[in-house]
């Protein structure tokens, strides 16, 4: 059984059979769903609060009839930001766990708004590293918090 | 072409995690592999199917990333993101934590036994590969502590019959060792990559070493001596302005777009190559048959999509049994392959 469809029951989102093609895919808000109420690691707003996040952030290309290619793209609060890296460890893990289809994610910070972007890229799409920090349990403490779904 | 490679089998290796890697026992009769619930399990045979002899769980306390067995298959090393290393024993069955090698600063990213069984390499998220050594006694002592590259060290291996090392790094560049004067150093520098260099194999005559990368290539890489044929003659200053030729290794092939993510893993045997993707697939690429040594050309004669239901991260030919191959992923899952050459080759 795969891990998605585990985190799909809890995150209460509809199972799909493999045979239905997501049609809500193309559809950009759906995916903003699942990302908007991501905390931020420091102040007490979400990331679509802080305009992290919007509807324009994520680009879905289909792979095959089965499986989506999911892009995001995030835009950290300032362009020297610290914490830019652990957004994007956040944004991973709530999406692996929540998407109820088979995809492959990439997740990027938009283009010219950070000083340190391609460095901070190459880490969030390591899947080694992403493993690795998320089994350091004071960093995997704080990711939890941010991705909790609200009551 | 897709006929050249058939499914034998599938175990739920690592249920609920992922499977990193897997590791052939040199008389090819056992299979380890590793995953992220920690533990190593020990595959074999039975009848037809394959079935599994052993659980090591106690030896580390986060993802073991590899394993490594010695040359003479009484030994297992684990390479895990706990920071150690461990070696067992293997008495039948049952394997035995004997040592636990401990000194990197964070992750360890993958262990290699060289091929006299005296020394072993490991290397780290802290950018550094030791060199240890191992005495009569089971004893192990580090003796070199290598700090060239710039970044985190995804993988390190030996040569299959020199004692020079190759390691490749997120940094891009693989980077090759030996032992001078009683010192282990950098001797060579690979860049061409254009992303972390995942893996490397060397090719059973040790003529050749393959690295594949997260920017999606093979390259194929050829050492060439002072004094070869080609006429390249490489130089390197020392202290009192002598000089000493050095061996260099050129990039005699790339194989670019054939994978469409990054690639985890390559295996070699003579003449093929077998590579692990992050696009689901397995890929098996022949040398074709006239081509010059220097400027190999090498063709696509199996890609399998869908081998496994996720990420491909190992795949190992069985040192013994031609033909048979291994792979494991992220879905937990480890396969067995049986590759069968096309007609005409």
């Amino acid at each position: 059984m795969r891990r998605g469809s585990h985190y799909v029951a809890e995150a209460g989102l509809e199972l799909l059979s493999s045979s239905d093609p997501p049609a809500f895919a193309s559809q950009s808000g759906w995916f903003t769903d699942l990302i908007r109420t991501i905390r931020d690691p420091e102040k007490p707003n979400t990331l679509e609060e802080l305009e992290v996040v919007s509807e324009s952030c994520v680009e879905v290309q289909e792979i095959n009839e089965e499986e989506y290619l999911v892009i995001i793209r995030f835009t950290p609060t300032v362009p020297h930001c610290s914490l830019a890296t652990l957004i994007g460890l956040c944004l991973r893990v709530k999406l692996q766990r929540c998407l109820p289809f088979k995809h492959k994610l990439e997740i990027y910070i938009s283009e010219g708004t950070h000083s340190t972007e391609e460095d901070i890229n190459k880490q969030i799409n390591d899947k080694e590293r992403v493993a690795a920090a998320m089994e350091n349990p004071n960093l995997r403490e704080i990711v939890e918090q941010c991705v909790l779904e609200p009551d | 072409m897709k006929d050249s490679l058939v499914l034998l089998g599938r175990v739920p290796a690592h249920p609920d995690s992922r499977c990193w890697f897997l590791a052939w026992n040199p008389a090819g009769t056992l299979l380890a592999s590793c995953g992220g619930d920690r533990r190593i399990r020990i595959w074999g045979t039975e009848g037809d199917s394959w079935i599994c002899k052993s659980v090591l769980s106690e030896g580390h306390q986060r993802t073991v990333r590899k394993v490594a067995w010695s040359p003479c298959g009484n030994y297992l090393a684990s390479a895990s993101f706990d920071a150690t290393t461990c070696i067992w024993k293997k008495n039948q069955d049952d394997f035995e934590c004997v040592t636990t090698l401990e000194g990197h600063e964070n992750e360890v990213k993958s262990v290699a036994w060289a091929p006299s069984g005296n020394l072993l390499a490991t290397c780290s998220r802290d950018k550094s590969v030791w060199v240890w050594e191992v005495d009569e006694e089971d004893e192990y002592e580090c003796v070199s502590v290598l700090n060239s590259h710039t970044q985190d060290v995804k993988h390190v291996v030996w040569h299959p019959s020199q004692e020079l090392l190759a390691s490749a790094s997120y940094d891009d560049t693989v980077k090759l060792y030996r032992e001078e004067e009683d010192d282990w150093v950098c001797c060579a520098t690979l860049e061409g990559h254009e992303s972390t260099v995942w893996s490397l194999a060397f090719d059973p005559s040790g003529q050749r070493l393959a690295s594949c990368s997260d920017d999606r290539t093979v390259r194929i890489w050829r050492q060439y001596l002072p004094g070869n044929e080609q006429g390249e003659v490489h130089y390197l200053s020392c202290r009192g302005g002598m000089q000493r030729l050095l061996t260099q290794w050129k990039c005699i092939c790339t194989l670019s777009g054939f994978h469409s993510r990054t690639i985890y893993d390559i295996a070699c045997l003579t003449g093929a190559l077998a590579t692990a993707c992050g696009d689901d697939a397995i890929r098996v690429f022949q040398e074709d048959p006239n081509s010059d040594p220097q400027q190999p050309t090498f063709s696509l004669t199996a890609h399998l999509h869908q081998a496994h239901s996720q990420d491909v991260n190992c795949v190992a030919w069985n040192p013994k049994e031609p033909g048979l191959l291994a792979s494991c992923s992220d879905d937990g899952e480890v396969a067995f392959w049986k590759y069968q050459r096309p007609e005409g080759l």
